[in-house]
């Protein structure tokens, strides 16, 4: 039985908006019965962009994660919600727009706050996929249709397929520790969940300072060397995939020009700013600006 | 023979209109409307036929027996055929209705009545939109973000969708860049604000009926000092036209020409019959007035600065962009993103078309840096180096990173000599030959914040490599770093580095993938600037094409009166201004001031007012309180679709309805006039047929209606209708370009849109400046500049007294050498209000820039209850109020107390707004960023202070020009200082926080 899944392409985000002003265009004054009634004007919308920006000026790098009703295979919503809340043969979960009414305990229920709480119509409320649409023929749902970078991919496959294709490509699901089983993927969450250690090499000569590019700059943790790279034109080198609140890491720089090393404790992504290279011929003396902290 | 064709054709149209009404439903209801008597036929009475309407039913009466109401008369033969038979010719027409040949008789009501009565009949057959399931019918519509499918089910907005091409609609192009092969996407990548579109329609901000002010009489007390305070009342259409339309006279009587202005927005909804370059100027024009002379502010910088070193000053001192996307893939190693954010301002119009084209940019592995003191979106989605510049001083940044290239022979040698002139005196400037001072990436750290090492990085990364520089808003000009006091020198700034590095040659040219699509330039649509219904050749590009394309009777206004718009309010309060004109015909025409009032004409009294959006809009536009209370003003008209903004400082106020209830036609991205060719930012030109998709809300009308209704107390009604409504001139639009070669008029009304085939592969579009690069003829298909404006032959050069770009432009060496502002020699005066002047930035010491919002098109999707107020990076609702957003770095907001999303008072003298704060590293210390374009202003008394809630920024900006000698904006060059608001609690005891109300 083929069902319905959603992929989501973190990165190609840019928090234009169409999604959520395409769901409120869809919901707002139309009453589609079985499926969901109308959305309030003024009420919270059914999908959220979250937004996580890393690093300090120069180096920041900013991520949005739509997220919405996951309709997971084992969701806690019904756990809560009775016969209020269904799951169709083609995995998507609607709350019934009339046994809903009333049940404001449905909205708590949902780990990942996919939930809003209509006042008008005491309603609970989420994204339905566009239910309404997709068994009218529609390929995909509005969001997908709106989105002008392709974030979003309906892909319609049977569980066996699905779960093949999220191995393959490495898609993976928000808290997946608390077993709902969602069916919507998230392609490249690395970039929400990971870390980056990056900085900017320079060095003084004739009273001048310049950046420096192709320095060798390798990142430590411990004793093992775990990644290597070269400082561009700007002298920026960049880190990433590192895990959060990871502990002490070193970096150390070796150029003609000159070397540095800074010790660093990552919680958050962290950008160690002007790293100036000490030329070789003076003895690399420890100095106190070389061990870094996160600052708050 | 020609005799028994009238005869004919008049025997039988009484059954002909019978047939019509038995057939259709609307038309039966429209007959129904009213009953008169009507006489066609000529001048001498020999044929013609008497028409009786009446009950809705059409019967044909003996001419002798009647006095007929209304008369429609031809001096001859041959002109009634031409009127009457099949397929008129409008030229034919419009010649005969000037040249007295054809008259009409009649009360003007009735006039146009019956008029545009005849053209219903030939209309009202023709099938409109496209049935789908269930009951549903898809209209089209399009917007200044985008075209839409709009779904209309049993009379009511069901939802508004992206345009999507079909299997029938032409292939795109396609562009084979270093090894790949790129073809867009075949549906409309639209902006957030056309998508809610329905939400603004809907809105219960709506006006559905006319109101007056209740303390408004005008027989008696009229009471300007209230405007602003009092409430209104509802009255009938009659009575508002009435008064509306008795005004007019009396202020004609009373004062003389020019007592009445039409303050213009420069944006309206899309489509070329309803835009106020449109119907709005037909109609000023037949009432008379003075012109609000607007300031060139989307190319401030460009315009008083750029253009005299190179030209172009018919585009407004911006380049062209021509052929830029297919180079810049193939050729292009760096894009320089300055003052450039088209994933917040769409190139103007044309949605997220070219972030598709920039994302290609990204797979061939072109670079980015980012010169903005915001990580603005573009920076976001695409990466690469950012540079925050601090604002206003991006000309410093430039003039440094132009001494690296000076020193290290980083330019093009053989460009400089060849095709320019001055190097050498900028080449002095730069060292420090003429002042003392080398202008070293060390020099500009303190003013800029940037290192000197980024600087000398980023000259030498860019210097003699194919780079883009993608300066302002489609790459090719405008920006906000133009808008401030030091824009002209960043715009000039901008020309010099190219015309250093060899702008024309591959991969060396202005843009960011945002302008020159290989779509095909030839096919001819009107954009909204070129004319449209107005007839006016003087103040729209109608002269160009679209008064021959389709003949119209021209009107004019008679008053040479002229008010500064940024000026507005001063002119009103202290009664004169002057400013410079911003007139594309040349480079000189900005030089010569003008002065208001003008001798000959009335000050202003009355202010005819479309839409409400100064307040948020126009600098320091606190000022607009006391104009418009200013007992000089005798009488506000407001004329808007939603109750926001300046529509509660009226005394009369006229309900319009939205595009989507009206009629209309337009194509994507087209405007026309000064942006010649402007539909090369969309990957597809796509025409549509602006559906009138329901029926007009409350008692709201078409503003081509409520026109038609005050000039038909004048009149004027059949001049200005020209017997015919809305659909009517739509379909001269169509008949009038190159449409009715490729897609039949009902097929267009049918489907809604026509999706015009691209340029033939073979017939590659020139890329911008390339000839100039290479020494030829001029090869780019625009009109300009005019003949007389080359140096040597036709063809030959750019528009400078060389033809050469000038380091050194001889135009203001000629102009401004009196003005230490404009000096001929560019060079980096810091701004008038920034880190420089100490003592105000004691006071107040963070910049501000206010700069285009990304959720809203101006004002127009802003407020009102729409969809945008749930955009988190637009509004945040708190205390169920949706507070605008200031962006503050966390090291300025941990100083003050201040936590995300606390309410925070921003001020300065000019004022003070309440704003919600994000906090992020996205600006940088010293910085705060937020948006112009409130539609919502509102003054609330808080413990006893006053402030504004709404979000209107513009507040808090200076109304000083950039620099003495213009007529120019500088809303980016604002000091301000923030605190955590201590009113907040007050202000959320006061309101319920129940989550649905609003105000």
């Amino acid at each position: 039985m083929s069902k319905w899944n959603l992929i989501i392409n973190v990165g190609r985000c840019e928090n234009c908006y169409n999604c959520v002003i395409a769901e409120k265009d869809e919901h707002v004054g139309n009453d589609f019965p079985g499926y969901a009634a109308p959305a309030s004007v003024s009420g919270e919308s059914t999908i959220r962009i979250l937004r996580r920006v890393e690093g300090q000026a120069p180096m920041v790098e900013t991520t949005y994660l739509p997220v919405m009703c996951n309709h997971c295979d084992n969701p806690p919503c019904m756990k809560v919600g009775g016969d209020a809340i269904r799951k169709r043969k083609d995995g998507l979960v609607i709350i019934d727009p009339i046994k809903g009414k009333g049940r404001k305990d449905i909205v708590r229920s949902c780990p990942y706050k996919a939930i809003v709480w209509n006042e008008e119509l005491q309603l609970p409320q989420t994204w339905i996929f566009d239910a309404h649409l997709l068994d009218n023929g529609w390929k995909r749902p509005r969001c997908q249709q709106a989105c002008p970078t392709d974030v979003f991919e309906a892909v319609k496959l049977d569980d066996n397929a699905m779960a093949q294709k999220a191995r393959t490509e490495r898609l993976k699901v928000l808290l997946p520790k608390l077993g709902a089983k969602p069916r919507v993927y998230y392609r490249g969450l690395e970039r929400w969940e990971a870390c980056f250690i990056g900085g900017s090499v320079s060095v003084e000569a004739s009273g001048k300072v310049d950046c420096v590019a192709g320095a060798e700059v390798s990142l430590y943790q411990g004793e093992r060397k775990i990644a290597v790279t070269k400082s561009d034109d700007f002298g920026d080198f960049r880190f990433g995939g590192l895990p959060g609140k990871s502990g002490g890491y070193r970096v150390e720089i070796h150029h003609s020009a000159g070397t540095a090393r800074r010790d660093c404790e990552l919680n958050e992504s962290l950008y160690l700013g002007e790293i100036v290279l000490v030329p070789t011929h003076r003895t690399p003396e420890r100095d106190p600006s070389e061990c870094v902290t996160q600052k708050s | 023979m020609k005799k028994i064709v009238l005869r004919t054709i008049l025997f039988a149209l009484p059954r002909v209109l019978n047939l019509t009404a038995w057939k259709h439903p609307d038309f039966r209801r429209r007959l129904k409307q009213k009953n008169c008597t009507a006489f066609i036929g000529l001048l001498d009475g020999s044929i013609g036929l008497t028409l009786e309407i009446n009950g809705g039913k059409v019967r044909s009466r003996n001419a002798n027996s009647v006095e007929p109401d209304v008369s429609l008369l031809f001096r001859d033969l041959p002109t009634a055929l031409k009127f009457l038979m099949p397929n008129p010719d409008q030229g034919d027409i419009i010649h005969a209705a000037k040249n007295f040949k054809v008259i009409t008789k009649g009360p003007d009501p009735l006039v146009v009545w019956f008029m545009q009565t005849l053209n219903l009949s030939q209309t009202v057959g023709v099938s409109m939109g496209t049935p789908m399931a269930e009951g549903t019918r898809r209209f089209t519509t399009c917007t200044n973000g985008g075209p839409l499918f709009v779904y209309v089910k049993e009379g009511r907005i069901l939802r508004v969708t992206p345009l999507e091409f079909d299997a029938d609609d032409a292939q795109g192009w396609e562009i084979r860049a270093r090894g790949k092969t790129f073809r867009p996407q075949r549906r409309a990548l639209v902006a957030p604000h056309a998508m809610t579109l329905k939400s603004v329609v809907y809105s219960d901000k709506r006006i559905l009926h006319p109101m007056k002010r209740v303390d408004y009489d005008p027989d008696g007390d009229r009471n300007p000092q209230n405007r602003g305070k009092s409430g209104y009342v509802r009255i009938s259409w009659d009575e508002a036209l009435d008064i509306v339309a008795k005004e007019i006279n009396r202020q004609k009587r009373v004062h003389g020409p020019g007592a009445i202005t039409f303050p213009m927005s420069s944006h309206h909804q899309w489509g070329n019959v309803g835009y106020y370059l449109s119907a709005l100027t037909r109609f000023a024009n037949l009432i008379g007035f003075t012109r609000v002379a607007a300031n060139p502010d989307s190319w401030e910088g460009w315009y008083w600065g750029a253009m005299h070193h190179f030209g172009n000053s018919m585009r407004i001192g911006v380049p062209a962009g021509y052929g830029g996307v297919e180079d810049c893939l193939k050729e292009a190693e760096l894009i320089v993103f300055w003052s450039c954010d088209p994933e917040s301002t769409n190139g103007a119009y044309a949605g997220f078309e070219g972030t598709q084209r920039r994302l290609w940019a990204k797979e061939l592995g072109i670079e980015f840096v980012h010169i903005d003191p915001h990580n603005n979106p573009t920076a976001q989605l695409l990466g690469g180096r950012w540079i925050p510049v601090r604002p206003q001083t991006d000309a410093a940044l430039a003039t440094a990173i132009m001494y690296v290239w000076a020193v290290e022979g980083l330019y093009d040698k053989d460009y400089v000599a060849g095709r320019t002139t001055g190097f050498e005196e900028w080449k002095a400037y730069l060292l420090g030959q003429t002042d003392g001072i080398a202008k070293t990436p060390e020099w500009q750290e303190a003013e800029t914040g940037v290192p000197a090492k980024d600087v000398r990085a980023l000259a030498r990364k860019w210097g003699n490599r194919k780079v883009y520089l993608a300066a302002g808003m489609t790459g090719a000009g405008f920006g906000g770093a133009g808008r401030g006091a030091t824009g002209q020198q960043w715009a000039r700034c901008m020309i010099m580095m190219m015309a250093m590095q060899g702008w024309g040659k591959p991969g060396v040219n202005f843009g960011c993938l945002q302008l020159g699509t290989p779509v095909d330039l030839h096919f001819y649509f009107p954009g909204y600037a070129d004319g449209g219904i107005s007839g006016d050749l003087m103040w729209t590009g109608n002269a160009v094409s679209n008064y021959q394309r389709m003949p119209h009777i021209l009107t004019m206004n008679p008053v040479k009166q002229m008010v500064p718009r940024q000026q507005l309010p001063d002119a009103i309060i202290n009664g004169h201004a002057s400013g410079y004109l911003w007139d594309g015909i040349s480079q000189e025409a900005q030089f010569a001031p003008f002065t208001y009032p003008m001798p000959g004409y009335s000050p202003i009294h009355m202010i005819y007012r479309y839409g409400g959006s100064a307040f948020s809009t126009v600098t320091k536009s606190g000022r607009w309180i006391d104009a418009y209370r200013h007992p000089s003003i005798e009488f506000v008209v407001n004329q808007s679709i939603w109750m926001e903004g300046e529509a509660q400082f009226a005394d009369i106020i006229l309900p319009a309805c939205s595009s989507l209830e009206r009629w209309d036609i337009g194509e994507w991205s087209n405007s026309g006039g000064y942006a010649h060719h402007g539909f090369g930012g969309v990957n597809h030109r796509v025409v549509t047929l602006q559906h009138k998709s329901i029926e007009p809300l409350g008692e709201s009308r078409s503003d081509y209606d409520i026109f038609t209704g005050i000039l038909e107390r004048l009149g004027l009604g059949a001049l200005f209708t020209e017997g015919g409504s809305e659909l009517d001139w739509v379909k001269r639009v169509f008949d009038g370009s190159d449409l009715p070669n490729h897609i039949s008029w009902s097929e267009f009304c049918r489907k809604g849109y026509y999706v015009v085939p691209p340029e033939r592969p073979d017939f590659s579009q020139p890329v911008d400046m390339r000839w100039f690069a290479e020494g030829r003829q001029k090869d780019l298909p625009e009109p300009h500049p005019l003949p007389s404006q080359f140096a040597e032959g036709f063809g030959k050069g750019v528009q400078t007294p060389s033809g050469k770009i000038e380091f050194v432009p001889e135009i203001l060496r000629r102009h401004t050498a009196d003005n230490p502002d404009r000096p001929a020699l560019n060079r980096y005066i810091p701004s008038w209000e920034g880190l420089g002047t100490t003592t105000l930035a004691g006071k107040y010491p963070l910049q501000m820039i206010a700069t285009h919002s990304r959720y809203s098109f101006h004002t127009s999707s802003d407020g009102k209850n729409s969809a945008v107020n749930h955009v988190r990076d637009h509004r945040a609702r708190i205390a169920g109020h949706d507070f605008w957003l200031l962006r503050i770095n966390a090291v300025d907001a941990n100083k003050r107390g201040i936590a995300h999303r606390d309410l925070v008072k921003v001020y300065n003298d000019r004022g003070t707004v309440i704003c919600a704060a994000d906090i992020s590293p996205l600006v940088v210390p010293g910085v705060v960023k937020s948006h112009e374009a409130s539609a919502e202003f509102k003054m609330v008394d808080i413990g006893g202070e006053i402030v504004e809630i709404g979000g209107c920024m513009n507040i808090l900006t200076p109304d000083r020009p950039q620099t003495r000698g213009t007529s120019s904006m500088s809303p980016n060059s604002c000091l301000v200082q923030i605190e955590k608001w201590q009113g907040a609690e007050e202000f959320k005891l006061s309101r319920a926080d129940t989550g649905i109300a609003h105000e």
